[in-house]
């Protein structure tokens, strides 16, 4: 295992490396599509953090993502202030709207946690359409201020970004914290009879859940130029996330990152089929959910393991 | 032992008690454990043993009533906060972190309850290790729980309780499930936890195991207090005798020649079963005569279950199963339980947050009107506790009160051919004989076909006309109960 743990961030090293060329000899075209899979890519690994580790289903990925974006957006919009400055607020008011969301919800035990997160985004998603002073509504809200017009340097941004936040969510998960969030997802009560504050810690991986979601969420929306309830809070979009998470494998977090790659990647490549698009990569997902349980990466551990 | 009885309690309990809604699982309870004691509490089902022990935990909060560890009153405390205290608790039923080794399970127990443990340091693995080692898996420690026999499993609990050194250990049936070896070996584990000079407080149905390890013994019945005293004084109690003690289970075998069909009711042929490449059975061939009660002994992993659910339909394999002259090869699970070959497994599979009663419902839907209510009726002769629980959600259940529902929820559906996997697990002796006088019952006014799966050879071989053993995937003996002591019985009796 500990050979395959080397081996593991070789490989990962390798396709970082890799894919930092790629601005070489590919089109923006492809290189838009990626940073937005980049993106993506923390979306489903900070999802897959709760989901793989903390046993809790979030159902509303979009409630965290959202709130950082509209946050970020909005205070671009009104105050002007810088972009960076706009991110880490985006990216704090998530994690303030996430402890305030998961301090009660965690409380409650089986469904009701997913039901609550569900809600949630539903609510947001009210907000935003009730006060499209503020929000733009549902035409969107229009920001004025960009990281960079640079594609490579955006596709760049993405790719570092989305690989620190990897390294940072696969060391959690492997360190002891990891272990004790595993332990608190499986056996509660064994967890807390020996010792752990299961709430505790399932709070601290949605915190650093929201963070990254949010922090991510912003980056997105100063990438796009604009916020809408379609790219960042609709509940399609957060279904799309739990399906990536869920194709690149269980508990590996890595493996959502693959998956979000995958299906953004594969939805464009197939946007001229229209309509059968959808339906293609919805088959696929159902497929290797159906057949490879554990996802890409899931079943590439397993065959490691038996070999 | 006479020596540390003088040393004041390290865990006092006073007029503790637990109320679920209208019902009170445990009842001024008071008892006091002794550094360096065996503590045992023993009762029939449903008594309030597990209640006690996780309200002590503080996995249930105490309705009212105190729990003082070394002068300070714990009652109320969260779990985690009575855990750093200094207890540990072994769980029956756990699920351990399958994709993690042994090692490190043992590990996450050691570790503090803070936010920055992101690095194990090399003192932890040791620990580990040692603990590892103490409890004895040692040669195991690298491997993941999935890949372990069951014993080992219950060495892992073990370990985990004992990992932070803690001065209490609370053990809910330790010795359920084990055979005869290991009850003698956790025997030895658990009383070096004594030697150590933690407290224990022990909980199990093996009388016998014990009696033999306990300093003092306290006997509970529907939530109070009986007795406490030395153990075979405690015994030797006129109630404790009539409520969980019971009488001796007796019966006699029928000569195999009585049955009148030439062609057995069930015929398993040549039967071999593969997990992947290890190999569950054997070349496994028995048969079953109509009205025949079968008992198949074996210890744990030797194959009874796989056994028992290639017969049901839940499993691909080599060889032939027949029922009555016809294959059972390509019927579906549903449709052989239909057919009236019903199986009461080992894992209860209960509809956890249904009630008693839609449980047993669910088992009978299929009987007609006027039926169901009879055999319900029926049913609540045979276990008692079942007509007051009727509307609780079965997961609340204590672990006999579920093996109870479990099978009666399988003779709800009026079984022609019934296959019970290990029903003793986690009966008090007095269910036994219940349950043990049921089956005389049942095969004496029916012609109900039985096939046990049993390693409690005491329960097994009463209720058999017939005894196969099963060992390491294959049947190693046949013959009628009175020759299995002389024959087979090394390492069951
Ligand atoms: N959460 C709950 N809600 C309602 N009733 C409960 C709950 N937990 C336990 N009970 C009931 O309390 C009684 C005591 O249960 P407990 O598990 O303590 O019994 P026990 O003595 O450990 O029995 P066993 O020997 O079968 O394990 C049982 O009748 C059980 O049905
Ligand atoms: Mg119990």
């Amino acid at each position: 295992m500990s050979l395959f743990k080397t081996r593991l961030f070789w490989i990962a090293l390798g396709i970082v490396v890799i894919a930092s060329t790629l601005p070489l000899y590919v089109s923006g075209y492809i290189l838009g599509l990626l940073t937005v899979a980049y993106y993506f890519g923390v979306f489903a690994m900070s999802w897959d953090l709760l989901f793989g580790f903390a046993g809790e289903v979030n159902f509303g990925p979009t409630f965290l993502i959202g709130v950082g974006a509209y946050t970020a957006g909005i205070i671009n919009h009104e105050y002007g202030l810088s972009v960076y400055l706009c991110i880490f607020i985006g990216a704090m008011a998530s994690v303030i709207a996430g402890f305030v969301l998961a301090l009660p919800a965690l409380r409650v035990r089986g469904p009701y946690f997913g039901l609550t997160t569900l809600v949630a985004v539903l609510m947001l998603q009210n907000f935003i359409v009730v006060f499209a002073d503020l929000t733009g509504g549902e035409i969107g809200l229009t920001i004025p201020d960009v990281i960079t017009i640079n594609a490579s340097a955006n596709y760049w941004i993405a790719l570092g970004f989305m690989s620190i936040s990897a390294a940072v969510l696969y060391g959690l998960s492997q360190s002891p914290l990891g272990l004790v969030l595993q332990a608190s997802g499986q056996d509660p009560v064994q967890a807390g009879a020996l010792g752990f504050n299961i709430v505790k810690h399932k709070l601290f991986a949605f915190i650093v859940s929201a963070f990254f979601s949010g922090l991510a969420g912003a980056m997105l929306v100063f990438y796009f130029g604009t916020a809408s309830v379609g790219t960042v809070v609709d509940v399609a979009v957060g279904v799309q996330v739990i399906v990536a998470a869920v194709l690149g494998g269980r508990r590996t977090v890595l493996g959502a990152a693959l998956g979000a790659i995958f299906l953004i990647v594969a939805g464009e490549f197939l946007r001229p089929t229209g309509e059968l698009a959808t339906f293609i990569v919805s088959a696929v997902a159902l497929l290797v959910v159906l057949f490879f349980p554990g996802g890409f990466l899931g079943a590439a551990m397993s065959r490691e393991a038996r070999s | 032992m006479d020596a540390t009885s003088n040393f004041a309690p390290v865990l006092e309990v006073r007029g503790l008690t637990k109320r679920f809604g209208g019902l009170t699982a445990v009842k001024n309870l008071s008892l006091e454990l002794r550094a360096g004691e065996i503590f045992g509490l023993i009762g029939p089902n449903g008594s309030g043993k597990s209640t006690a022990m996780k309200s002590i935990m503080g996995i249930e909060r105490p309705t009212t009533g105190d729990v003082v560890f070394q002068g300070e009153n714990i009652a109320g405390l969260p779990a985690h906060k009575i855990a750093r205290k200094g207890f540990g608790m072994v769980f029956q039923h756990s699920r351990p972190l399958n994709r993690q080794t042994v090692l490190e399970n043992i590990m996450v127990a050691l570790l503090p309850d803070s936010l920055l443990m992101l690095f194990a340091d090399k003192a932890l693995t040791e620990r580990a290790e040692w603990i590892a080692e103490r409890v004895g898996l040692a040669a195991v420690m690298h491997r993941k729980p999935p890949t372990l026999p069951f014993a080992d499993l219950r060495r892992m609990e073990l370990a985990k309780a004992i990992a932070r050194d803690p001065k209490v250990v609370l053990v809910d049936e330790p010795f359920a499930g084990l055979t005869l070896a290991e009850v003698g070996i956790f025997s030895e584990l658990i009383s070096s936890f004594r030697d150590e000079g933690r407290a224990v407080l022990l909980v199990d149905h093996n009388v016998k195991s014990v009696a033999a390890l306990v300093d003092r013994v306290l006997a509970m019945y529907l939530g109070e207090e009986i007795c406490t005293g030395r153990a075979d004084e405690v015994m030797r109690n006129e109630t404790v005798r009539r409520v969980y003690l019971g009488g001796a289970i007796e019966t006699s075998a029928r000569p195999e020649t009585s049955f009148a069909d030439k062609v057995p009711l069930l015929q398993v042929e040549n039967v071999s079963v593969f997990y992947g490449k290890a190999q569950a059975l054997d070349n496994v061939s028995i048969h079953v005569h109509q009205g025949e009660f079968v008992s198949v002994v074996g210890l744990n992993g030797a194959g009874k279950t796989t056994l028992f659910n290639a017969i049901s339909g839940f499993l691909p394999y080599t060889g032939e199963i027949v029922r009555g002259g016809e294959s059972l090869r390509g019927v579906s699970p549903a449709k052989i339980a239909r057919h009236g070959l019903v199986q009461c497994p080992e894992s209860r599979e209960l509809f956890g947050e249904m009630s008693v009663r839609e449980n047993l419902d669910l088992g009978g839907h299929h009987l007609s009107d006027e039926a169901r209510p009879k055999q319900i009726e029926w049913l609540f002769e045979l276990f008692p506790i079942l007509r007051e629980r009727q509307g609780q959600m079965a997961q609340t259940l204590s672990g006999g009160e579920q093996q109870m529902l479990a099978i009666g929820r399988a003779l709800m559906m009026q079984p022609k051919i019934l296959i019970l996997d290990e029903p003793t697990l986690g009966l008090a002796p007095v269910i036994l004989e219940q349950l043990s006088k049921a089956l005389e019952k049942l095969r004496q006014t029916s012609d109900i076909t039985v096939l046990l799966g049993e390693q409690n050879v005491t329960f097994a071989l009463p209720h058999a006309d017939r005894v196969y053993v099963l060992e390491h995937a294959r049947i190693v003996w046949e013959g009628d109960p009175g020759r299995f002591a002389a024959e087979a019985g090394e390492g069951y009796l």
